[in-house]
């Protein structure tokens, strides 16, 4: 789910100072105390550095596909959900249509809405404060806020990595825009080897299981079997039809052994979350 | 303009689908299947995007060129559970890097 493979961005993994340690520095009735806290804003500044810095690629990809300085600051500050980002530059630079290149990269933020819903419940934000929040409701937040300790604490993981992200990947994308020119050819520097670097970075913790991989290796199939044959920016629509295709496949399978599909979606929380 | 109409769709769509995901019910969303589509829709995304934007070569092309020795590189990177921003950077050296030697 996280794009970082550190402990803060494995939803399912603890936070990595166990509370306990510093329980007889506080008082008992403290909810959330000190240890917890720290940990949330350590692993908001984590994460939220390491991926706000690649912020300069997107950049960098944006003006080397055609893309004016305004344009590409736009899209890291209104946009502000990175795949898509580069799903759209990526898509406009092969000379995909305007709908088609919106299209793919509104599927692949789709997801955040899933975040926004277990977040929902832990965050437990005021009506007023949801508009705002949402912009920052994206893979990073979601993985740090999930993997800590108490809701405070998961408040608090969220802002620092929202605030932390914004900021950065908004800085670092005007720079990398800006500077994109003084480089030259970007293909010279590897620059166009960036925009799949990251989608492999985010797509490789999400391999976990079976199914995962069925879909992941059956989607690249179908996107390049699709190149020659449809314009661009629609092989990536094409490729998502892999998602319902294995899990009608797992379906069809599961009804002939006579068992039931059973939980090998990866999800932490299964469904009993319902 | 064709550019600013592609940003303007993807801003507002994207900014709706988060703000629905905190502000719809919970139970909406997590019908079993709705949930396996939604963790299945960015891996089949992802790996598309991943291969598309590595062997991808002009309108309606496939090349084999350095992107893939950068992939292949970054890959290994996450094998062995490098950070985020040093995958990026081992694959924009590594295609820098065979580019050069004339890969």
């Amino acid at each position: 789910m996280s794009p970082a493979p550190t402990t803060a961005g494995r939803p399912d993994a603890g936070p990595p100072d166990p509370p306990a340690a510093t329980v007889p520095a506080v008082p008992a009735s403290a909810p959330d105390h000190a240890g917890a806290r720290r940990a949330a804003v350590r692993d908001g500044l984590g994460v939220g550095i390491a991926v706000g810095l690649s912020g300069f690629a997107f950049g960098v990809t944006a003006a080397s596909a055609g893309l004016s300085v305004l344009q590409a600051c736009a899209l890291s500050l209104l946009v502000f959900t990175g795949a898509s980002q580069f799903a759209l530059v990526g898509a406009l630079a092969a000379g995909g249509n305007p709908f088609t290149a919106a299209a793919g990269a509104f599927f692949l933020g789709a997801r955040n809405a899933f975040y926004g819903l277990r977040l929902a419940g832990l965050l437990r934000l005021r009506r007023r404060l949801r508009p705002f929040a949402a912009h920052w409701v994206i893979d990073e937040t979601a993985a740090v806020a999930l993997a800590q300790a108490g809701p405070r604490a998961a408040r608090l993981g969220f802002a620092v990595t929202g605030a932390t992200l914004y900021v950065l990947w908004n800085v670092t994308t005007l720079l990398g825009a800006v500077g994109a020119g003084a480089l030259g050819d970007p293909a010279a520097w590897g620059l166009d080897a960036a925009g799949p670097a990251v989608f492999l970075a985010l797509l490789a913790p999400m391999l976990e299981g079976a199914r995962e991989r069925a879909t992941a290796a059956l989607a690249v199939l179908l996107a390049l079997a699709a190149v020659p044959l449809l314009p661009a920016g629609v092989p990536v629509l094409v490729a998502a039809a892999a998602a319902p295709l294995v899990l009608l496949a797992a379906g069809a399978r599961a009804r002939r052994s006579g068992v039931g599909t059973g939980s090998g979606d990866g999800s932490a929380d299964g469904e009993a979350a319902r | 303009m064709t550019v600013w109409l592609a940003i303007g769709l993807t801003a507002v769509g994207c900014y709706l689908v988060k703000l629905l995901g905190l502000s719809v019910p919970a139970g909406v969303l997590e019908r079993p299947l709705v949930r396996r589509l939604a963790v299945l829709l960015p891996v089949a995304l992802l790996a598309a995007l991943t291969a598309l934007q590595t062997f991808g070569a002009g309108p309606g092309g496939l090349a084999l060129d350095a992107r893939a020795a950068g992939l292949a590189a970054a890959a290994v990177a996450l094998l062995v559970r490098a950070p985020f921003l040093l995958v990026i950077a081992v694959a924009v050296v590594v295609t820098a890097a065979v580019r050069a030697l004339g890969g």
